[in-house]
């Protein structure tokens, strides 16, 4: 799960990386007792699971009250690159010398987990120049490794130790929360010399989250999903009006491309998945039903495991139980298909032979 | 490093035919591990012993001997093949178990394991020069001799084409395709959707790129991580002058979203198909824009050279 800023600063001051006095929030009540507490001025932060806040407009300074109702209001209210404001953090300002950028992450290609640090801070990672790299296995970082970085950006003395302290304490972190990001961004050199960390990342495994119940809290999931995991498939929403149903991440990921080269606008990723019943299938076609913004349901399998009739069953449980009233426009290939494209054959569902040609049908159909 | 060839098909006998490989399956007696247990040995593996802990001495379908540990499988039946359906916390201690034991290829079913497991995994596999398939895969095959794996057995014929594959019904969609204009398939492999793998694309690509017979190559790749341009970069080094065509599933998903696959997840930059493309571009793989093209280009290219 991706962490917002807040939760990742929980973590920071859990294995104490220091960073500045901050609280969060999601209403203004509660945020107008927080800023009494922490005192003018400070900033308003956005806290959403995106880049670019604050080019949007997500971060803002706020020196008194009359500030305060209009800025948080409309913070709270805003949409950043499409994820609404979930909390808002109030943090007081640093004094900063300098920006610096430190992170570990999992190197999927290398399988082992990359430290990379730079002088350069407060930018996007894929623009931080200068950029210090080290292998470091399974993720743990000793003094000399990280001494070695220290310097390498530029940082002797107090600070070369400051930052080796902080860098062993972001390694903990890593590998007791099984994160496959930990960034701090900036890390700032603040007047007095010393080091803290302004803003954070943190991404943990999801296929982890069995042990690690403390950081369920943080979990978010829309209604949907959740549903959608219970049932054992997976659910991605999206702004367009086309359910795409398929079994297996690639199939539905290449349906959903062809989809949107001809025009298409999915409303869903949904992946059935390899262990998928008649029952998972009625619960993912209950759920679509629920959805208002869906106009059609473009379906693709490739029976191999799953049957294609196990599908088809699905669909006649749900036109007998009134679930489904929206058209439908099904590829089936493999195992059983003859017989499911039989048991389908009196409903309204449509049958394609190809998938380029299913996708045709349902993109004419959505813009009538 | 260890042959995956030798070990699925051992050597020719005086007949010039390979000899059926013996394969353990650990988890045999579950739901999944029964069912395709029961797939496998209809396609003709040799299913020479089962684990189930707690459930040695039984038989599986009163013919297969079921053993507590993979020690003992192996010692009973000599197999340096295990296929391993258990769920995915058990996995760690269940790939230990069979690395220990001798397993050379162990394919790793499960879905949903933790990154730091398979790391773990990993380095014992290193350590023990033995080949980890997976997790989250569907197995290997090698078309017409052995199937070590839950794919379905239609969409694969023997052949003389390679097929590389993050996703598995992209595998089966592509094979049948392939199937379907006449280019049979040496072996296939699933690379699986997990953002670390045991197999990674180019270890899978350097375990297949010397066999004699191969004529071809289909590369199945998917937004996240940079998997696809590691092999693109190889293929440029060293020059390899067989014919490979590509595939990308997730140009047009959504970023910062997991599509499905725990590895489908574009961060920034990073992962995205656009990457991965110009890299096929430069290392001279065309790339098809959809599974129905593959076999056409992949026709094209053979015709070409």
């Amino acid at each position: 799960m991706r962490l917002l800023e807040y939760q990742a600063k929980d973590l920071f001051k859990e294995f104490g990386i220091r960073i500045p006095e901050s609280i969060a929030s999601t209403d203004i009540e509660k945020g107008r007792t927080d800023a009494k507490n922490l005192g003018y001025p400070f900033v308003i932060k956005a806290q959403v699971p995106v880049g670019g806040r604050g080019k949007a407009g997500g971060i803002q300074k706020c020196s008194n009250d009359d500030e305060f109702e209009i800025k948080y209001a409309q913070i709270l209210d805003m949409t950043i690159k499409g994820e609404k404001t979930r909390a808002i953090l109030l943090e007081k300002m640093a004094d900063i010398e300098k920006e610096l950028y430190l992170s570990l992450f999992l190197n999927r290609s290398k399988r082992c987990y990359t430290i990379i640090a730079s002088s350069d801070g407060g930018i996007e990672i894929e623009s931080v120049k200068n950029q210090t790299i080290r292998d470091v296995g399974l993720g743990n970082v000793d003094d000399e490794i990280a001494k070695e970085v220290a310097n390498e950006i530029g940082l002797n003395d107090k600070q070369e130790s400051e930052f080796v302290d902080m860098l062993k304490r972001l390694s903990k972190l890593t590998v007791a929360k099984e994160a496959e990001l930990a960034e701090i961004n900036p890390l700032a050199v603040l007047k007095d010399g010393t080091l803290m960390a302004l803003d954070g990342k943190i991404m943990t495994d999801d296929n982890s989250n069995f042990r690690h119940d403390e950081l369920l809290k943080y979990q978010e999931k829309s209604e949907l999903e959740e549903q959608a995991e219970k049932s054992g498939f997976s659910l991605v929403e999206l702004d367009g009006n086309i359910a795409v149903i398929g079994n297996g991440a690639g199939l539905v990921m290449s349906t959903f491309d062809m989809l949107a080269d001809n025009g298409g606008k999915p409303a869903t990723f949904l992946d059935v998945g390899g262990g998928a019943t008649t029952e998972s299938v009625y619960k993912a076609l209950e759920l679509i039903s629920k959805m208002d913004k869906v106009k059609a349901i473009l379906v693709n399998l490739y029976g191999g495991i799953v049957k294609t009739t196990t599908v088809a069953s699905a669909f006649i449980q749900a036109y007998d139980n009134s679930i489904i009233d929206l058209p439908v426009f099904t590829r089936l290939m493999g195992a059983e298909s003859d017989k499911a494209k039989e048991m389908l054959a009196d409903t309204k569902t449509q049958m394609f032979d190809s998938v380029e040609s299913a996708i045709n049908s349902v993109v004419s159909e959505v813009s009538k | 490093m260890t042959d995956i060839y030798e070990i699925l098909r051992g050597e020719k006998d005086a007949d010039g035919r390979y000899q059926k490989q013996s394969v353990i399956v650990q988890g045999i007696t579950g739901k999944y591990g029964s069912e395709h247990t029961k797939l496998m040995i209809e396609y003709g593996t040799n299913i020479a012993a089962g684990v189930t802990p707690g459930k040695g001495g039984q038989k599986f379908e009163n013919k297969i001997p079921i053993y507590d540990t993979v020690k003992e499988a192996v010692d009973a039946c000599g197999a340096q093949i295990a296929i391993m359906f258990v769920p995915a916390k058990f996995f760690l201690n269940a790939a230990k178990e069979a690395l220990n034991a001798g397993i050379k290829l162990l394919v790793a079913i499960p879905e949903h394991v933790p990154i730091r497991d398979t790391m773990q995994v990993i380095e014992l596999v290193k350590q023990k020069d033995a080949i980890m398939i997976g997790p989250n895969t569907p197995g290997v095959i090698i078309p017409g001799l052995i199937k070590v794996g839950i794919m379905p057995a239609s969409p694969f014929s023997p052949g003389k084409i390679a097929v590389l594959s993050k996703s598995g019904t992209l595998l089966y969609e592509i094979s049948n395709n392939l199937t379907s204009a006449g280019f049979g398939q040496n072996i296939t492999i699933g690379i699986g959707g997990d953002p670390v793998n045991g197999t990674r694309m180019i270890d899978a690509f350097n375990m297949v790129k010397d066999e004699p017979e191969l004529e071809g190559m289909v590369i199945v790749g998917e937004i996240g991580g940079e998997a696809e341009e590691v092999l693109a970069q190889h293929i440029i080094d060293i020059d390899f002058k067989k014919p490979i065509v590509g595939y990308i599933a997730g140009r047009r998903a959504p970023k910062e979203k997991r599509m499905g696959h725990a590895g489908a997840i574009v961060m920034g930059t990073y992962g995205s198909a656009e990457s991965k493309i110009s890299m096929f571009a430069k290392a001279n793989i065309p790339v098809a824009k959809r599974p129905g093209e593959i076999a056409i280009l992949l026709a094209g290219k053979m015709s070409s050279q």
